[in-house]
């Protein structure tokens, strides 16, 4: 019996040991992470005609639950689940198949191990993002060069830059997050922000500023929607869904939802939806966002603006 | 099981109860089998897993490892001018979990020598299960709490913005200090009554029992409890991130922003594509994470092996 013990744990140990060696070996290649990460919904892969995974930047996440809950309410059998999860993991995961749809604040090309040829970009709105202020520091308009100079540490007191005699405190985001991506680019012209707190929920963002005697931080549009922060304009433009899109106002970003090669099914009826009149007119601005048909100029991948 | 018509014969039921018996032995035992073979797997496939990702950075992307623990300098989308240094991580976390042990330790322990020698009815009934209780609130909580209550309160008592290394520790104390108590309890508990009354019976008062007999007697368990709370409190993100700042610089004090090892990964990884360097280096943080951790455990079990009672 002891014996017949011993020889049971060993051909388990065994088994738990060569399925551990095939997942490390698939691993090892980069293509296939997914699958071992445990994260993405196993065999998601091939979405069958009437159900799809939507994945990807957290910004997006109310805005396309918000569509695919009005798009299923329309066609009972569809089955959209849309889940949050950071932009990385959504472009990582829509090339590597196991989502549907990958949506990302920033575009493909902008992120290191992306195919930005293999996957399909869809541009289904677009979000304005400024400088959020504490009101405590009396500023409501900052030119470029100031928001600059703000944020590289140059500037340390709001009487500086004509406000009140207090400490500027800053409060950043993650260094990968597309928000902060957006900002660096558009806000401070790629200048490399100073240290200051750090968060990653634009919810615990706004209420550090709101809390925070002269902080300030940047926000997207939709979270100016009452007078605990100071929505900052830039250079005597203020940031509404019209300077936007004439393109007066500089700091916005295409929302993007990626698929894997042209997408099919339910999955293109679906993206046509998200641009349809019917979203872009209702659900896109109650959600704070600029309707893509607002939009005057584009924006390519390096940042250019052009006339549309 | 069979359930004939006509009931058996003695003979038969005995032989019926004992083949059930060998069956439920050989049951049972397979199923406590495979419970701890899963265990030892699911530990075994997280190091491998974590190790062969952590590494890439050193293997695939070529970071000089000693540059990536030493240096102070972490700006990992810098582009060309891009640098890997997780010393300013690791040197918060090791001093939110030491800081937290420091505190946590005392009153923990105080508070186990109150419920197990001084007021053990009250203690058992009441402190014990208020205590246990602490145990089950999420660290959601403690960092919403810590957010919306003590950052306030420290922005306006103390220097700094409110968000601190102190915030931090005071955050982590209050999460560890029902993992010191419970255990250093159990600790006390377990002493032998007889060294009580040795230690009574020769004239030692309550007082200096405590000090001189049994405290010193359930030493490494209770050094177990504070570093089993250490090793809870160098695991923990969701509450650190919350009120502690999340910044890239070593502290100057701990009225300063800092970051952690675990702050820094929960809030990247998200954002990184697979594969990446930014990606590799987060699990890389993880992979030390793990390291650190087995170190705790290894002290844990060094110390119990010295465990005289």
């Amino acid at each position: 019996m002891k014996k017949m013990k011993l020889s049971v744990l060993l051909a388990m140990f065994a088994l738990v040991i060569g399925v551990l060696a095939a997942c490390g070996g698939n691993a090892g290649g980069n293509e296939s992470e997914g699958d071992t990460s445990g994260d993405s919904n196993g065999g998601g892969g091939e979405a069958s005609e009437t159900s799809i995974v939507v994945a990807g930047s957290s910004a997006m996440q109310p805005l396309v639950a918000a569509a695919a809950e009005q798009y299923k309410g329309e066609n009972a059998d569809a089955d959209i689940q849309v889940q949050a999860g950071g932009s990385g993991a959504g472009l990582s995961q829509v090339q590597e198949g196991t989502i549907d749809i990958g949506n990302s604040d920033v575009f493909a090309e902008e992120k290191e191990g992306i195919d930005a040829g293999a996957i399909v970009d869809h541009q289904v709105a677009v979000v304005g993002m400024t400088a959020a202020i504490n009101p405590k520091a009396d500023v409501d308009d900052l030119t470029k060069q100031q928001l600059i100079d703000i944020f590289t540490g140059k500037v340390t007191n709001w009487s500086d830059v004509g406000g009140a005699d207090m400490d500027i405190t800053l409060v950043n985001r993650p260094d990968s997050s597309g928000t902060r991506d957006t900002f660096v680019k558009y806000a401070l012209d790629g200048e490399t922000p100073a240290e200051g707190v750090t968060e990653d929920s634009s919810n615990t963002v706004k209420q550090i500023v709101a809390d925070t005697d002269g902080a300030i931080g940047y926000l997207a549009l939709s979270y100016f929607d009452d007078d605990t922060i100071v929505k900052s304009k830039i250079d005597g433009v203020e940031a509404t869904n019209e300077t936007i899109g004439s393109g007066d106002f500089p700091i916005w970003a295409y929302q993007h939802s990626y698929t894997n090669g042209e997408p099919e099914g339910l999955a293109k009826e679906f993206l046509d939806y998200m641009l349809s009149d019917e979203v872009q007119t209702t659900i896109v601005p109650e959600q704070g966002y600029v309707p893509m048909t607002d939009m005057q100029v584009e924006r390519d991948a390096e940042g250019n603006l052009t006339e549309k | 099981m069979a359930k004939a018509s006509v009931s058996p014969s003695a003979e038969e039921r005995l032989i019926l109860t004992k083949k059930n018996r060998r069956w439920d032995e050989v049951r049972g035992r397979s199923l406590v089998t495979i419970c701890a073979v899963i265990m030892i797997a699911a530990t075994i496939a997280v190091t491998v897993f974590l190790a062969q990702k952590g590494l890439q950075s050193f293997t695939v992307n070529n970071i000089n490892p000693i540059a990536y623990l030493t240096s102070a300098n972490w700006n990992p989308t810098g582009g060309e001018n891009a640098s890997f240094g997780i010393f300013p991580f690791i040197f918060g976390s090791l001093a939110v979990t030491f800081l937290s042990a420091l505190i946590a330790a005392p009153l923990g322990i105080g508070a186990a020598i109150f419920m197990s020698e001084i007021a053990p009815k009250f203690g058992k009934k009441v402190l014990q299960p208020v205590i246990e209780l602490l145990v089950g609130i999420p660290s959601v909580v403690y960092g919403f709490i810590g957010l919306v209550v003590l950052v306030p309160l420290l922005r306006d008592h103390f220097p700094g913005i409110g968000f601190s290394l102190f915030a931090g520790v005071i955050v982590l104390t209050v999460m560890i200090l029902p993992t010191v108590t419970t255990i250093a309890t159990d600790a006390m508990r377990s002493l032998p009554n007889s060294l009580r009354q040795g230690s009574l019976a020769l004239g030692a008062t309550r007082w200096q029992t405590i000090r001189k007999v049994l405290i010193p007697a359930a030493l490494p368990s209770l050094l177990t409890a504070i570093v089993l709370g250490m090793a809870r409190a160098f695991g923990e993100a969701l509450a650190v991130q919350m009120v502690i700042g999340n910044t890239r610089d070593i502290p100057g004090s701990i009225f300063d922003t800092a970051g952690t090892l675990t702050t820094i990964v929960t809030l990247n990884i998200g954002h990184t594509t697979y594969g990446s360097i930014e990606n590799n280096t987060l699990w890389s943080m993880g992979l030390i994470l793990l390291i650190i951790s087995f170190l705790f455990i290894f002290v844990v079990r060094y110390l119990s092996g010295r465990r005289k009672i």
